[in-house]
């Protein structure tokens, strides 16, 4: 130090850039906005009670939380970080569930997957993942019953009444179920059917894109997920490393085995385009709080969710592996970060000063 | 010519309209100059005046103490009227040595000052020597002093001299400015440089915001092979050497070493006019350009100030506040420091006072990390500020080191992106300044060690020593008894001088 005394109490910078945590999280809220919209209304009142269900509680369980650790409710909660994990978390719910799978997956969310590590900024795996993993895991009958999209006010949708119904009542909608694709081709390989008897029956890729297919609340529209994606990338909310890399690795693993034998793995496009992969690469796996800080950790990050992604659908017997995936690489997290770090300007990886020859005409390494 | 792309770096808006089409403008005298005697890195001057002395301007107030200290001279003529301690331009408002000096309004020069009509026709060594007798420093805020970078030619094989006009801090003008109104004087003093550190080869590297001193360098080096003139992105921190010189040649300095290593200085503007003016006229550096801007001010300026000129003198000229600012800093608002008091003097090294509305600043109450890597991407250095700051929370200081904690410049990107508004700098200069602080206890405790161990090695050996003289004594008389002659007594002195290492 400098004759002058201690450092000082106060230090720069004094100015900051126009962000916060409330900026961020309302901007992947906008982000989510138009996938969102289909998905409610190709399935739906009986998907909008989930959703409001999922979230409200959601809130409710983070303001209780905070209440109890006596630390500050307005700032956490109007930072929209609660309200974010319920979203994200109803995205992902089958649309017609019951609203207690809604209410109990807001509660594990919030409560035992963030609330329990510390709160904001401390926990090690996704919320939104824990609770569908765990809500999987327990009500695998619930969890599983997708139904063909029934656009709202469409003739076969069901009016407000009877979304009520199917919601908070105990109506069955049997003749409305309809399996996911992921479902459907795991199904049925599993009898021994091959993809070329299967998918035309099936799917279209199209349709996939669009979202009119049946599946999870908010995964369905991937071309409208994959736009908020790119206005999170570009508005630098997420950086891209994450979700390239993971679709990246999908895409090779597909195409690879695809290439082996066509009839018996699906071609990437399915892979892109169905379940929850655009949802996961770009909202889930990019969770700041659960995923590496530093951009080559991030690719590393990125490539192990894919592959996990590809290697659970294909061989586990889970048709859909993505929340799976993200969980481990959460936990792969830490590990990521303290072995993948930045170099230091000055020195080589090894974190020894950079040397130069004689001649003062070395290069950077 | 061919750029490099530095790592990290953020934008921040520039706020440079505010000030930087207003002309350098001289400003009336204060009442009273408080001229520091520490303006610089290194020992304090020692002064060379008393009390009552009268002074023109240009004479020396106080000497150089020792190889990294820079001399003190008057900045006005008039009555040296208290050496004494006053209150430094540092954020911890303590008193330094400090000359009082009351102007006779005059504003004389000493006639003892000349300058040289060709000072290429001087020895290096020689330019080296005139500019530590101008007590030049370096003027963009770090202070050290100029000769000593100019001497490095002695142990560094150097080829390029760089002039950091980047000027990257927000809101900073006094560079652009000095380039665009004497561009001959600016450039004239870096030849003068070059040719003290002996290399063959100028870059004046200028950020592209400021169109009108590129073209006012461009021309003034017209016809000069030597001098090229690079438009720098315009990214903060451009102006960090280390990261300047890297956008330039595509080489880092090592860790820890200087960009002298890869064979490069960099000076900066202000210093290089303070060059000319020692090297042509003769004149010390008594004066420099400072910009006074803010939106708490009401008429952002640029004004050439008598070193010692007191804050308060300085917003006053340029037409007071116009609302009580929120903070009041010293320097840019990305590495300024907050001054204690607008009572504190400018020094060679304040290149601005702002004064910053509360919009200007935007603090916020700081919420948890949430790890989003922000601070990870905007980090020049390659460092995880997130983790040096987890580090020095958990008190593991020694954890934060291993993370490159010595390797940070405090450039503040890193607080600037954070969302959750964490003081990230705060932290790190506090962890900083600690280690200082064990480096320095640690160093007291081996010097008291080595000086305990000293202490007690001369006690023993003249404990020893007596009692050898006292079994010599025993001998003598023993051997007078018997009629013996005495064994020579040089054993002595001989174990004496052993002891002492
Ligand atoms: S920028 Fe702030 S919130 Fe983001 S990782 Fe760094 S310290 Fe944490
Ligand atoms: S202040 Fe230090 S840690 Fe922060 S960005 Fe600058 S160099 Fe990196």
């Amino acid at each position: 130090m400098s004759a002058l005394g201690d450092p000082p109490l106060i230090a720069g910078p004094f100015a900051h850039a126009p962000t916060s945590i409330g900026l961020t999280m309302r901007l992947v809220m906008l982000a989510l906005i138009p996938g969102t919209l289909v998905g409610l209304w190709q399935f739906g009142w009986p998907a909008i009670n989930l959703f409001v269900v999922t979230i409200a509680t959601a809130i409710l369980a983070e303001a209780a939380a905070l209440r109890l650790a006596r630390r500050p409710v307005r700032p956490y909660l109007l930072d929209g970080s609660a309200l974010l994990s319920g979203w994200l978390l109803a995205m992902t719910l089958p649309p017609w569930a019951p609203w207690w799978i809604g209410a109990v997956g807001g509660l594990i969310a919030i409560i035992v997957a963030k609330q329990v590590f510390g709160g904001l900024g401390q926990n090690l795996f996704n919320p939104a993942m824990i609770a569908r993993v765990a809500l999987l895991i327990s009500f695998p009958v619930q969890m599983t019953t997708f139904v063909a999209p029934t656009p709202l006010f469409s003739a076969d949708a069901p009016d407000f009444l009877g979304g009520l119904a199917i919601t908070f009542g105990a109506q069955t909608y049997d003749a409305m179920t309809s399996a996911t694709v992921l479902g459907q081709v795991h199904t049925d390989l599993g009898t021994g059917l091959t993809l070329l008897d299967i998918l035309p029956s099936t799917y279209q890729l199209n349709q996939a894109a669009i979202g009119t297919v049946a599946g999870s609340l908010g995964e369905t529209s991937a071309l409208l997920l994959l736009l908020g994606g790119l206005f999170l990338i570009s508005r630098r909310v997420i950086s891209w490393h994450i979700p390239v890399a993971m679709l990246a690795t999908i895409t090779l693993c597909a195409t690879a085995m695809h290439l082996v034998n066509p009839n018996h793995f699906l071609n990437p496009g399915y892979h892109l385009l169905s379940g929850a992969t655009i949802l996961a690469a770009f909202f889930i796996a990019t969770d700041p709080v659960t995923a590496p800080v530093s951009a080559r950790g991030r690719l590393l990050f990125g490539f192990g969710c894919g592959l996990l992604v590809y290697v659970i659908r294909t061989w586990s017997s889970y048709p859909e592996g993505a929340a799976f995936a993200v969980l481990l690489m959460n936990a792969c997290t830490p590990l990521i970060d303290h072995y993948v770090r930045p170099r230091i300007y000055g020195r080589d990886r090894r974190g020894e000063p950079l040397a130069y020859g004689e001649d003062n005409q070395g290069t950077t390494r | 010519m061919k750029l490099f792309k530095i790592r990290g770096g953020v934008h921040p808006e520039d706020r440079k309209g505010l000030s930087s089409e207003r002309p350098i403008e001289p400003i009336p005298l204060p009442h009273l100059l408080h001229v520091p005697l520490l303006q610089h890195v290194g020992a304090a001057a020692n002064p060379a005046v008393h009390r009552g002395q009268t002074v023109r301007k240009g004479d020396l107030l106080a000497e150089r103490q020792g190889v990294i200290s820079a001399p003190v001279h008057a900045p006005t003529s008039g009555r040296v009227v208290g050496i004494g301690r006053y209150p430094a331009n540092h954020p911890s408002g303590l008193s330094v040595p400090t000359i009082t000096l009351q102007p006779d309004g005059e504003d004389r020069w000493s006639d003892a000052l000349v300058g040289t009509d060709d000072p290429f026709a001087l020895p290096p060594e020689e330019i080296a020597a005139r500019v530590a007798a101008a007590g030049i420093v370096g003027m963009g805020g770090a202070t050290f002093p100029a000769a000593v970078k100019l001497n490095l030619r002695q142990r560094y094989r150097l080829h390029t001299l760089v002039i950091n006009g980047s000027e990257c801090e927000p809101y900073l003008t006094c560079d652009d400015r000095l380039i665009r109104e004497q561009s001959e004087q600016v450039l004239d003093g870096v030849r003068i440089m070059a040719h003290a550190l002996g290399v063959g080869h100028i870059i004046v590297a200028i950020e592209s915001n400021k169109p009108e001193a590129l073209a006012a360098m461009r021309a003034a080096a017209t016809g000069r092979a030597e001098i090229e003139i690079a438009a720098l992105p315009t990214r903060y921190p451009m102006g960090s050497e280390r990261h300047l010189v890297f956008t330039l040649t595509g080489r880092e300095s090592p860790a820890r070493g200087l960009t002298a290593d890869i064979g490069v200085v960099v000076h900066n503007p202000a210093t290089a006019f303070a060059v000319h003016e020692a090297l042509r006229h003769g004149r010390p550096l008594v004066e420099r350009v400072v910009t006074v801007t803010g939106a708490a001010i009401a008429r952002p300026a640029n004004l050439r100030v008598p070193l010692g000129t007191p804050v308060a003198h300085l917003i006053e000229q340029s037409g007071g506040l116009r609302e009580a600012p929120a903070r009041l800093i010293s320097g840019g608002p990305m590495m300024g420091q907050p001054l204690p008091s607008t009572r504190v003097p400018i020094v060679k090294g304040s290149n601005g006072v702002l004064a910053l509305t509360a919009q200007e600043v935007n603090r916020r109450e700081p919420m948890p990390c949430i790890r989003c890597g922000s601070c990870v991407g905007a980090c020049p250095c390659g460092l995880v500020p997130l983790e040096l700051v987890a580090r020095t929370r958990a008190a593991d200081l020694e954890g934060a080191v291993r993370l490159g904690l010595m390797d940070c410049i405090g450039c503040g990107s890193c607080a600037y992106t954070c969302p959750a508004h964490i003081p990230l700098v705060q932290y790190i200069n506090y962890a900083k300044g600690e280690m200082a602080a064990r480096g320095r206890a640690r160093h007291k405790q081996i010097e008291t060690k080595r000086l305990a161990e000293l202490r007690s090695a001369r006690l023993e050996a003249a404990k020893r020593a007596k009692r050898e003289a006292m079994a010599r004594r025993k001998r003598q008389q023993q051997a007078k008894a018997e009629g013996e002659t005495p064994p020579l007594g040089n054993a002595e002195v001989g174990t004496n001088a052993e002891a002492r290492p």
